[in-house]
């Protein structure tokens, strides 16, 4: 694997632990009671994201479902309504991931606002039929921050992976 | 040599495609949708779940509660000696109606009993604590810091030192939650304070309330305040709910619509007030007589006797 399919550098395998203690410390900082307060990134919906484009094989719709069921009970809402919009997110995100990946990193930031407003968007529909209150457009300003956080959580998400760049001379081959 | 029908073995298992997951995913989502809002069949998962998140939210609301304590800490001594000199001079203006509330309340009780009406129940009160809003964007909700450990059952009405804040909706261990009066699916039956006229007032969001149900000729006047009428048996009678902001009297629609702003604090934080259950109101009066042609239960009894 590489940072991004065009460039040179290449990554050493993740670590399965890595990818459960980031999705679990994502959990824990949605955890913490901002109340109505505008421009908050959903972690959680960053990191799931982040890792169905660059590890499309071991993060999927599964543990998006199972994210959005925590975060139904833990955020107070209706039952189902992260995990449909989580699970929706981890499709889109897998299936782009190919693409998305040939792109500088600005540029993956734009193929992700997209996913994560219209994961925003299911939810407000849900819940809209379901008789709820219009939060504000206040509230789609948490996608945009999440999408400006994109260039330094893939250097923090992808440390572990990275290796020296330094040349062992000595090396056989 | 595949014979027809039978596709060759893939060389990775990666179970089903993913458009399968999806849709299994997408249908079971949906599933749980239905059965909460629906049917409301999922609390006792939220119970047990919430249980056992409790300490792990209590540390997460840590640096927040110590950001709040830390802006607290530099709030300027001038603006402390403000505080207590305001409250000081309220202390001073309420001592006189405190002193002969003991009076009153006495006075109140002997011309009831003289009166032969049933005695206003007394009802005991938990101050309780108003920990976070909670995080749900479509819903207006606060967290206080009391549970069924503490006797809160849902139902219960809460207050804070000017007037009603909202309802005990789901009631955990250790916390509860509390809906406020503006969320949207909030109503409470309130009298205009002036001329005791009887309506609905329910939440319409973004902070606000709405009278409802009000003929456009209703005798409403912007400031008028509106209190607990009592009628449900859920809220005291008498406690101070809001205050008419903004009437809209349109003939083309038959109700006025009437714009109202909550008095009490319900969208600050601090201290609250949960006040215990009332007891149960008599039992509403059937509606139809029942037809003289079914014998009912009683009467076949006799019957069977004879």
């Amino acid at each position: 694997m590489q940072p991004t399919h065009s460039s040179r550098r290449i990554l050493l395998p993740v670590r399965n632990w890595f990818i459960v203690l980031t999705l679990v410390l994502a959990l824990v900082l949605n955890l913490v009671p901002f109340g109505r307060f505008p421009g908050i990134p959903d972690w959680v919906a960053l990191v799931l994201a982040f890792w169905c484009i660059h590890q499309p094989l071991k993060v999927g719709m599964a543990a998006g479902f199972m994210l959005g069921l925590a975060m139904d009970v833990a955020d107070a809402s209706v039952m189902g309504q992260h995990a449909l919009a989580y699970v929706l997110l981890a499709y889109f995100a897998a299936g782009w991931s190919r693409r998305v990946l040939w792109f500088p990193l600005a540029q993956q930031a734009l193929h992700v606002l997209p996913m994560l407003l219209g994961m925003q968007l299911v939810m407000l529909v849900t819940r809209m039929i379901a008789g709820a209150e219009f939060p504000g457009v206040l509230w789609f300003l948490s996608s945009i921050t999440a999408t400006l956080l994109w260039h330094p959580i893939t250097y923090l998400l992808l440390t572990p992976q990275f290796q020296p760049e330094d040349k062992d001379v000595h090396r056989p081959i | 040599m595949s014979v027809v029908g039978h596709a060759p073995p893939p060389f990775f298992k990666r179970g089903p495609a993913p458009l399968v997951r999806l849709v299994f995913f997408v249908s079971l989502s949906l599933v749980l949708l239905v059965a909460d809002l629906r049917f409301h069949t999922l609390e006792w998962a939220r119970l047990a779940v919430a249980t056992a998140a409790w300490p792990l939210q209590r540390v997460t609301g840590m640096p927040i509660d110590a950001a709040g304590d830390f802006g607290a800490y530099l709030s300027r001594q001038s603006t402390l000696l403000k505080d207590n000199e305001d409250l000081r001079r309220r202390q001073l203006g309420t001592a006189n109606l405190l002193l002969r509330q003991d009076h009153l309340e006495q006075e109140n009780k002997r011309l009831r009993t003289l009166l032969d009406m049933r005695e206003r129940q007394p009802v005991e009160g938990r101050i309780a604590e108003i920990l976070y809003a909670a995080r749900d964007p479509f819903s207006r909700r606060v967290i206080i810091d009391k549970g069924s450990q503490h006797g809160i059952a849902p139902g219960n009405a809460v207050v804070d030192d000017i007037g009603v804040i909202g309802q005990v909706v789901r009631v955990f261990p250790l916390t509860s939650e509390v809906l406020l009066l503006t969320d949207k699916e909030q109503a409470i039956p309130v009298a205009v304070q002036r001329n005791g006229l009887r309506a609905v007032l329910a939440g319409a969001g973004s902070g606000m309330m709405e009278l409802r149900f009000l003929a456009a000729n209703a005798e409403v006047q912007v400031g008028d305040v509106l209190v607990t009428s009592g009628l449900d048996g859920v809220y005291l009678p008498g406690l101070p709910v809001a205050k008419v902001t903004k009437i809209d009297r349109d003939s083309s629609y038959s109700f006025a619509r009437i714009i109202c702003a909550p008095l009490a604090g319900v969208e600050r934080h601090g201290l609250a007030l949960v006040l215990g259950g009332r007891s149960a109101l008599p039992p509403q009066p059937e509606d139809a007589p029942q037809t003289p042609d079914q014998p009912t239960r009683g009467k076949r009894v006799k019957k069977k006797v004879r």
